[in-house]
């Protein structure tokens, strides 16, 4: 390696400022873990300042467009822009609230002596994470969706006291081999192909005509595959529900933003960086005939918003209702992508600050009251509105905003959506989603009809929620209620957010 | 006071009343129910105000100048990419002579249905909440001009409706609460698809000259707003209007309830308590009506006059319908909620005549339906929290035991009926000759002059059954009128007498409005016509 080589290589180190920092943070977690045998209340603090640090850096290099460790002309491993600096505040930002989350729960609280793994691996997925949404090399896209999947494996099983804890874990494991593999067969045929790994060069490659298309449409797809599982699309879905079940609360809420986040980014950028051949003034993009990407998202999205509320309609396990609601949600979000164009990235990206909010909230209520009443069955909710009328008061305006109505922030990030399909004309698409969300109101509405239309069964005494807690969940819920009525906020950082690197 | 926004306040006063009881402690239930009362009361007298001042001469409906008490600033702005519109919604309110009458409606009706709510006693922090902001979603509707605002408030009043059937109904509340919900959620799904449509079909211009796309329903109603590309604009040749129509029509049709759209109405009627199937039948049914007149009238003339026999026919069903089923009840309350399906049929029918003695005959009847049929289920509760059942064929000569209840009953039957001198047979009378003189749905009236007499047939039939005869042994204790029965009894009997006898004075507050709306129906043939063939 020559020196010059060398000089690209500590050139772009200050482009990556955040996920170094996160770096050191591992470490540092690791060495206070093994200082401190005794005081673990440090270890939260350190991983909120941390990610603090990281979203500073973040913000600081938010406009930046621009390649990292590219060797001169050719494009670079990495893309440091806008899009990718987004979905990267929305990963900090879950992280932060999942880490305070952790704080509260009794459950995480209950393996005390490994506190310092479980901050080291969420730190692990972080870093994952944060490389996925701005990676644009099939290796970088390949080894971080591994390092992410490696430390959720991990963190899913991590309480290991009950049967359905590793359960949870070890079909985790097998579901993300099979499919990672099924990725990385794609990903060597199109090396096979193209003869490169970059998306730019791959994407100039087969601007040509005579690309090979099936090959090239297997491949494709294959990718997918990978990205799929992560994103809990149908029909790859089905780890989804039995892990939510059996993950900690904090991880399953975890994995249903972040992790969802980083593959959607991925997803997004993939399709696009690769595939794209015009973009029209309008914002439509017009995307290479090798795969007809967007009639396959859309019967990709419309079976698993269907398949998720259908299903969710049956559950009596909180978590597993959410785990099929959030199976749903991904079916609007990839509606989003289906309009390809620009407006409905923006829509996308509106859903997911919407999303992290209502969604996050919703575990941490379920949380809390497992806390409790150590339970997360339905039929254990009855009458909880009463004993406890401000979990029940929040839980219902999570719940309501994830049904989508007014004046709740999940309305405005449905709005979005779709106004996307309208502009574009997919009308059919879009009565097949709203009749959706009527559906999925009925499951939703069982929650509150449970803990405030029944009586309970058995007295459950009147409870009350730590200071702390209560103002970490007022601080969910307000601002899905003021985005709600003034949106116009999130969609002016999602409109400045769209910019991806080269378009 | 020139610039007081007082139609904010009347909109949010019950938000911030709900705020109040926020604070109050749950045991202090009398200090709750009487803030209600003192928020309720304001808003009456607000409404009240907004009548004394009202210029009669003015139409509004599609002529953003002629609107009264307009309050309108700029509430969403976002400035746009090339790719993207900006979009600009505004916080847009004003009334016309279609809106004042319901206006009046809503806060006289709530302000009873509080009175009527005293008897609550389970949970009433909650119940009173629910029920101040279920208020402010009923106001909002009748005052928005802006289309996403009219939907925010259309959809605030689905959740407190819920919960107000689900936990303080009857025994079957849970089911009849999640079907009204479902129902109506279905319904507005519609109206948001087709809000949508509208928005990137209509432009306004701003101040600067540029143009954007809008949700401002008056301009929505110009047809100089429509785009060459919209889907929903006339000017396109493939657009969806008529497809669009069907839809929001169908959104508003099932909450008035439209047959075959109707049968959560029964259900929610009989399982609500009292105040609140007052406040259901006196108030929600009016939105899906006046939805229709506000929103499918104005910005569709063209296809509401293709459409406008279909209307005359569903209106005919409701009508006949609505009134056998009324006539095979054995519940009391679901009687009285059939007849309502009934009634409200003749405001259909009444739009379907476009001309202005229809349209004014359907929106008297709205209101009169609204204080006619308050009194109806008022006297239905009156009776239950007595005797604790509602079956018709339990009672029997109440008349002798309670002559005062038997007397305000008889009256609300009567101007049911339609009774001369009261006001449901003005309205009704305008309606039919509005609809008899419209020459296409001239048949349909001479069959919809059937639900009078069946009318007349089941109210005076359950009149017999309840009032008439022996008097049952069980019933020997029964109270009459309470001083709180009287006086949520006595207001509403004045206003149906005096609308009786001087129908005019509410006549002329909407004849304006009535005017420039027909104006819009007959324009539209030109205009429109000229555009599509």
């Amino acid at each position: 390696m020559n020196n010059n080589n060398l000089n690209y290589l500590v050139n772009s180190l200050y482009l990556i400022k955040p996920e170094l920092v996160i770096s050191a943070v591992i470490v540092l977690l690791v060495l206070v873990d093994l200082i401190m045998m005794k005081n673990k209340k440090l270890l939260p603090y350190l991983s909120v300042a941390g990610l603090l640090v990281a979203a500073y850096f973040i913000i600081e290099h938010f406009e930046t467009n621009t390649f990292a460790f590219s060797t001169g002309s050719s494009a670079g491993m990495m893309i440091v822009d806008p899009f990718g600096n987004f979905f990267k505040l929305l990963i900090v930002f879950a992280s932060i609230l999942v880490v305070l989350f952790s704080v509260a729960s009794t459950e995480i609280k209950n393996s005390f002596d490994r506190h310092g793994e479980y901050y080291a691996l969420i730190f692990g997925m972080i870093l994952g994470m944060m490389f996925m949404v701005s990676a644009s090399d099939l290796i970088v896209i390949y080894i971080s969706l591994e390092l992410v999947s490696f430390s959720s494996y991990i963190l899913a099983g991590f309480t290991k006291r009950s049967i359905r804890n590793s359960e949870a874990s070890l079909k985790y494991v097998i579901y993300g081999g099979i499919s990672s593999g099924i990725m990385l067969f794609g990903i060597s045929i199109i090396y096979g192909i193209t003869g490169s790994t970059n998306l730019y060069e791959i994407n100039s490659l087969i601007q040509a005509p005579q690309v090979q298309s099936l090959t090239f449409l297997l491949a494709g797809i294959l990718i997918f595959v990978g990205i799929g599982y992560k994103i809990s699309a149908a029909p790859f879905h089905f780890w989804t529900p039995d892990v939510y079940e059996g993950a900690p609360i904090p991880i399953t809420a975890y994995l249903s933003i972040a992790s969802k986040a980083a593959g959607f980014a991925l997803l997004i950028r993939f399709i696009k960086v690769t595939f794209i051949q015009s973009i029209d003034p309008e914002g439509f993009w017009h995307l290479l005939a090798i795969i007809d990407w967007k009639t396959f998202i859309i019967i990709i999205s419309i079976l698993t918003m269907t398949l998720g509320n259908f299903a969710a309609l049956w559950q009596s396990n909180m978590k597993r209702l959410l785990a099929y609601s959030s199976i749903a949600h991904a079916g609007y979000l990839l509606l989003g992508l289906a309009v390809m164009s620009n407006e409905g990235i923006t829509a996308i990206l509106i859903y997911f600050i919407v999303y992290a909010f209502m969604n996050l909230g919703a575990f941490f209520v379920v949380m809390l009251i497992a806390n409790k009443i150590g339970s997360e069955e339905l039929d254990d909710y009855k009458g909880l509105g009463y004993s406890t009328p401000f979990l029940g008061v929040s839980l219902a305006i999570f719940l309501v905003s994830l049904t989508g109505l007014p004046p709740t922030a999940g309305f405005i990030g449905k709005l979005y959506i779709f106004i996307a399909l309208i502009d574009a004309k997919m009308i059919v698409v879009a009565v097949i989603a709203l009749l959706n969300s009527v559906v999925s109101l009925y499951y939703y509405i069982k929650v509150l009809k449970h803990m405030f239309l029944d009586k309970a069964e058995k007295e459950i005494p009147a409870f009350t929620t730590s200071y702390s807690s209560a103002i970490l969940l007022v601080a969910i819920v307000a601002p899905i209620l003021i985005f709600g009525i003034y949106f116009t906020p999130i969609v002016d950082l999602a409109k400045n957010s769209i910019t991806l690197l080269g378009f | 006071m020139q610039n007081f926004p007082i139609l904010s306040f009347i909109t949010l006063l019950p938000l911030f009343g709900m705020v109040i009881l926020l604070f109050i402690p749950k045991k202090q239930e009398l200090i709750i129910k009487s803030t209600t009362l003192v928020i309720t009361g304001i808003q009456l007298v607000v409404a009240i105000f907004l009548l004394k001042n009202y210029n009669y001469s003015l139409g509004g409906i599609n002529d953003p100048s002629t609107f009264q008490f307009i309050e309108k600033f700029r509430w969403i702005d976002i400035s746009g990419f090339s790719w993207i519109g900006k979009i600009k919604i505004d916080y847009f309110l004003g009334i016309d002579g279609l809106s004042i009458p319901l206006v009046l409606l809503t806060a006289l009706i709530t302000f009873i249905a509080t009175l009527s709510s005293w008897t609550i006693n389970k949970s009433v922090k909650g119940y009173f909440a629910m029920f101040l902001l279920l208020d402010t979603g009923m106001m909002g509707v009748f005052v928005a001009l802006d289309f996403f605002l009219f939907y925010i408030f259309w959809e605030l009043m689905l959740l407190p409706m819920y919960f107000l059937i689900g936990i303080w109904g009857g025994p079957r509340r849970e089911y009849a609460a999640i079907k009204f919900f479902l129902y109506t959620l279905l319904g507005s799904v519609f109206i948001l698809i087709v809000m949508i449509g509208l928005y990137f079909s209509t432009t306004e211009t701003l101040a600067d000259g540029t143009k954007v796309f809008t949700f401002n329903m008056l301009s929505m109603m110009n047809p100089q707003n429509f785009t060459a590309q919209g889907i929903l604009s006339p000017l396109n040749p493939g657009n969806l209007r008529l497809i669009a129509y069907i839809a929001l029509f169908v959104g508003f049709a099932i909450k008035i309830p439209m047959f075959p759209f109707h049968t959560w109405l029964p259900d929610a009627h009989v399982e609500a308590p009292t105040a609140i199937s007052v406040i259901l039948a006196g108030v929600l049914l009016k939105m899906g009506t006046y939805g229709i007149l506000r929103v499918c009238y104005p910005i569709f003339p063209d296809i509401t006059r293709q459409l406008v026999w279909y209307i005359g026919l569903f209106g005919m069903i409701n009508i006949i319908y609505g009134a056998l089923c009324a006539m095979a009840q054995k519940d009391f309350k679901k009687l009285i909620a059939y007849s309502s399906v009934s009634h409200m049929g003749f405001v259909l029918l009444g739009m379907a005549s476009l001309n202005s003695m229809g349209i004014s005959g359907a929106i008297f009847q709205m209101f009169n339906h609204g204080t006619i049929t308050a009194m109806l289920f008022l006297s239905v509760g009156v009776i239950y929290d007595r005797a604790h059942t509602r079956g018709i064929e339990e009672f029997g000569g109440l008349a002798t035991q309670m002559p005062i209840y038997a007397g305000f009953t008889t009256l609300a039957f009567f101007a049911a009926i339609g009774l001369p001198g009261l006001s449901g047979f003005v309205s009704e009378a305008f309606v039919f000759l509005g609809a008899f003189g419209f020459g296409s749905i001239r048949v349909l009236t001479v069959i919809s002059t059937l639900g009078i007499l069946l009318g007349a047939g089941y109210m005076l039939w359950t009149f017999q059954r309840v009032f008439l005869g022996g008097l049952k042994e069980k019933w020997a204790s029964l109270k009459d009128l309470t001083f709180r029965e009287y006086a949520m009894l006595v207001p509403l009997s004045v206003i149906i007498i005096f609308l009786g006898f001087y129908p005019a004075a509410m006549l002329n507050i909407m004849n304006s409005s009535v005017n420039a709306m027909v104006k819009v129906m007959t324009n539209a043939q030109t205009f429109y016509g000229s555009l599509l063939h």
